[in-house]
């Protein structure tokens, strides 16, 4: 004990000359610009048990990832589901949301999609039945199906990429939505890669799933 | 927590019906079996318990209440020790204790509804900090689950964020697996806290089902050795470095890697800093010792983190009060960031080489790979030069209130080295750090993530049971000591040998500190009119009181308290406006740590 803390004071000291940016890389401080975000189609395999989805999904939000859309269904092996993610996100914050998922115990593998993997949305569309035989021309055009039509309303539906999705509903606006329901993208590798890494699908001719029945699963269904 | 029957339906009701069904249902198994030796048939509390005297428990602390009542049933039956405490908080704050000292998870055990809730701050506490626990919760029978039944919270569902893992326990036959595989996960790779929720009927229902050994679920796969390029590249970088510092953290801790660090640091002469849980990883009176890093940290160990050209951080994860503005942290240096949760790597500070491991391990392995130790003399003498520049100290004149560094320094004076410090959080809390020598892992035990008020003395609890021959002192502040001291009550009836030395200034002190810097001196909410007196209140419990406000009291106290052969506690009066300095804004420069207030 002598005269309590001693020392230069902050602007008597040497002072480092270089920086890094928010995300805590080193950067060139006159020349460097803020990441980008990008869109990430995410895939996850996990464990189809109570609670799984919740377990996802908070972490995203306590996290403060920004989610797009997120779909869940069952895959061709007993147990299992599989989670696709659509984030859009700097390049660190994909690394960790991909990090943070299969940190998760019931998460059994991550993968972030190629940009040519296949991806499918799917929207239904409630519309104004004035005009019958327009609303079946556009359905036509984008390949969708009218899956009912009453004196008053036509229910049809459109799968396809986001885009075309989106330029479906636009058509759709002239004769009136009455409702809209649209799932998030769901999306799976092209080829022989696994969509998620290590994955290996049951070998199963018939498989029981219709991997274009999206559905959310309630996660207190009678599966669990 | 009181019983009482549901309006709908009574729980033995409910019960009784459930334990039937299990029952005829297990005979049906035994009789296809046909196997010779059957299981035991026993409830599922008692798979519970045998579950956790397989994992190797050995001592649980709790609060009994409904839901939980058939697992202390079956405790009554085991040999495994149950400290009752005196809130589910402090049960959760001993057990995350035991678990740092011991290096094996502390068990905790709580009613459905506000017992899971009141062990919702240690759950959260122990999975900031990575340490290993389990938690076990009674819950409502499963018939009544979502009906907003007597006493129920949904528990996993509250707790998913502040546990590594939680279960529901849906049968008696996966009860006892279920605990098993919890206590194996809190432990295995990155500890921290687990959670299985017990429904009422599952651990009264009957059960033949083997628990089997326990194991990690099949998902989780830590890596504990680093692959040869990673290791290859941080012994390289290491080499090439001029101005090298190792940043330990609480993973060298976890990872029992105290001694691969000593070694590692002495053969190839790099300085070593250290985050606030992993304080005495390295022996603060080694010349190579920088100490704690960060907000509160040494004037040197942030100048030489500030100028470094490699950081080699191990099992540490850049909190922020740590690291200061990122901006601004080690911004010259180039990273080799070790640690055996992948997610941690460049989640705050992006890493130039990321290496997944076990800290011990990968010490070894980098240590078998490195060709030849950094050309590092002159960046030492730079270090042995700022050591000397801002000396940590304090000023002791005569005619002022007691200082709170001399006490500390007092305390430690009158301990062995192997001595374990348990502390509250705040002002105390960084005195205590700052002004305490530590030499030995697992004798620095506080609340760092989470910054848990209260935390102390029931820590000291945990600790004393998990290293009884050590001695535990808790240091604690007034305010810290007044949210959690009905645990004193603990302390006496196990006649735990434990010192409470609180610094006791009259204030919630780091808020008058900030409000003194940031608030322009308006002390709001800040300081207590009307204080007890603390060593009345100890004897009050049945423990020791003693009561000191000058500096020739000091020395005398701490040996009458330290003799005393069970809890006591001194009441340190302090100088109302000491202040802990260094300190570095929040999100400041850590190379520009002030000095003084005037220097904020």
């Amino acid at each position: 004990m002598t005269g309590g803390l001693q020392g230069p004071a902050p602007e008597e000291r040497p002072q480092p000359t270089g920086r890094r940016n928010a995300q805590g890389e080193r950067i060139d401080p006159e020349a460097h610009a803020e990441q980008d975000t990008r869109k990430a189609v995410v895939s996850a395999l996990v464990e189809h048990e109570p609670g799984v989805l919740a377990k996802v999904s908070g972490l995203f939000s306590r996290r403060q990832f920004n989610i797009e859309s997120l779909t869940v269904g069952s895959t061709t092996v007993e147990g299992h589901a599989r989670i696709t993610l659509v984030v859009e996100e700097t390049d660190a914050g994909i690394d960790q949301i991909k990090k943070q998922v299969e940190k998760l115990v019931p998460v059994i593998a991550v993968g972030e999609l190629d940009d040519d993997a296949v991806r499918a949305e799917l929207v239904l569309l409630k519309v104004r039945g004035e005009e019958p035989d327009k609303v079946h021309a556009i359905t036509q055009m984008y390949e969708g199906q009218t899956l009912d039509a009453g004196p008053r309303t036509i229910t049809v539906q459109i799968t396809g990429d986001h885009q075309k999705i989106d330029d479906a509903v636009d058509a759709f606006r002239q004769f009136g939505i009455i409702e809209i329901a649209r799932t998030g993208q769901t999306a799976l590798s092209r080829g022989d890669t696994p969509t998620t890494p290590g994955e290996s699908p049951a070998a199963s001719a018939e498989s029981t799933v219709n991997q274009t029945d999206l559905q959310i699963q309630k996660e207190t269904s009678d599966d669990d | 927590m009181s019983e009482s029957a549901s309006p709908r339906r009574t729980e033995d009701e409910a019960d009784a019906e459930s334990a039937d069904a299990d029952e005829s249902e297990s005979a049906d198994a035994a009789s296809e079996d046909g196997a010779a030796e059957p299981n035991p048939v026993r409830t599922g509390a008692q798979a519970v318990i045998a579950a956790l005297e397989r994992a190797g428990a050995e001592t649980l602390f709790g609060v009994q209440g409904g839901a939980i009542m058939p697992v202390y049933d079956a405790l009554y039956d085991s040999e495994l020790r149950h400290v009752m405490m005196a809130h589910e908080q402090a049960a959760a704050h001993a057990a995350d204790a035991y678990g740092i000292v011991s290096g094996t998870p502390g068990v905790c055990l709580a009613t459905s509804g506000p017992g899971a809730t009141n062990l919702a701050t240690g759950l959260a506490d122990a999975s900031m900090d990575s340490d290993p626990m389990v938690a076990l919760t009674g819950q409502v029978p499963t018939n009544f689950v979502g009906s907003d039944a007597f006493q129920e919270t949904d528990t996993t569902g509250m707790t998913a964020p502040i546990t590594k893992h939680n279960y529901f326990a849906q049968t008696a036959d996966e009860a006892g697996p279920t605990v098993g595989e919890a206590f194996e996960l809190a432990a295995e790779g990155r500890p921290g806290p687990t959670l299985v929720d017990l429904p009422k009927d599952v651990t009264n229902a009957q059960t033949a089902a083997d628990p089997g050994e326990p194991a990690t679920p099949e998902t989780y796969n830590p890596a504990t050795e680093a692959d040869a390029e990673s290791v290859a590249a941080a012994a390289r970088t290491l080499e090439r470095a001029e101005k090298p510092v190792i940043l330990a953290g609480g993973g060298v801790v976890k990872g029992d890697a105290s001694e691969e660090l000593r070694a590692f640091a002495r053969e190839y002469g790099i300085p070593v800093a250290t985050s606030m849980p992993a304080v005495g990883v390295y022996p603060e009176d080694d010349e190579l010792a920088m100490e704690m890093v960060g907000m509160h940290g040494t004037g040197y160990a942030n100048m030489a983190t500030t100028h470094c050209d490699v950081l080699f951080a191990i099992g540490c994860r850049f909190d922020d009060r740590l690291t200061g503005g990122v901006e601004t942290f080690a911004p010259e240096a180039e990273v080799v960031h070790v640690d055996i949760d992948p997610a941690e790597i460049s989640k705050n500070v992006k890493a130039d080489v990321a290496v997944v491991g076990d800290a011990g391990t990968v010490l070894e392995q980098v240590g078998a790979e490195m060709e030849r130790a950094p050309d590092a003399e002159a960046w030492r003498e730079q270090c042995r030069e700022w050591k000397a520049e801002y000396p940590m100290d304090y000023q002791t004149p005569d005619d002022e209130p007691l200082k709170p560094q001399f006490v500390v320094e007092a305390l430690d004076e009158a301990t062995d080295d192997d001595a374990i410090v348990t502390t509250g959080v705040g002002q105390h809390q960084m005195w205590a750090v700052q002004y305490w020598t530590f030499t030995q892992p697992r004798t620095w035990v506080s609340s760092h993530g989470l910054g848990t008020m209260g935390y102390g003395l029931p820590a000291a609890i945990g600790a004393k049971l998990a290293a009884p021959d050590q001695q535990v002192v808790a240091v604690e502040g007034d305010g810290s000591f007044l949210m959690t001291l009905q645990e004193l009550a603990v302390a006496v009836r196990e006649n735990l040998d434990i010192t409470v030395a609180v610094l006791n200034n009259e204030y919630i002190g780091m808020v008058r500190q900030w409000q003194d810097a940031f608030f322009e001196g308006r002390h709001s909410a800040s300081e207590y009119d009307w204080c007890p007196e603390f060593d009345k209140i100890a004897e009050a419990f049945g423990a020791q009181g003693f009561a000191v406000s000058d500096y020739d009291e000091v020395a005398d106290a701490v040996e009458a308290a330290m003799a005393y052969d069970g809890p006591s506690v001194i009441d340190f009066r302090i100088d109302p406006d000491a202040n802990v300095y260094p300190m570095v804004p929040s999100g400041g420069a850590n190379g520009e740590f002030a000095l003084e207030e005037g220097q904020l």
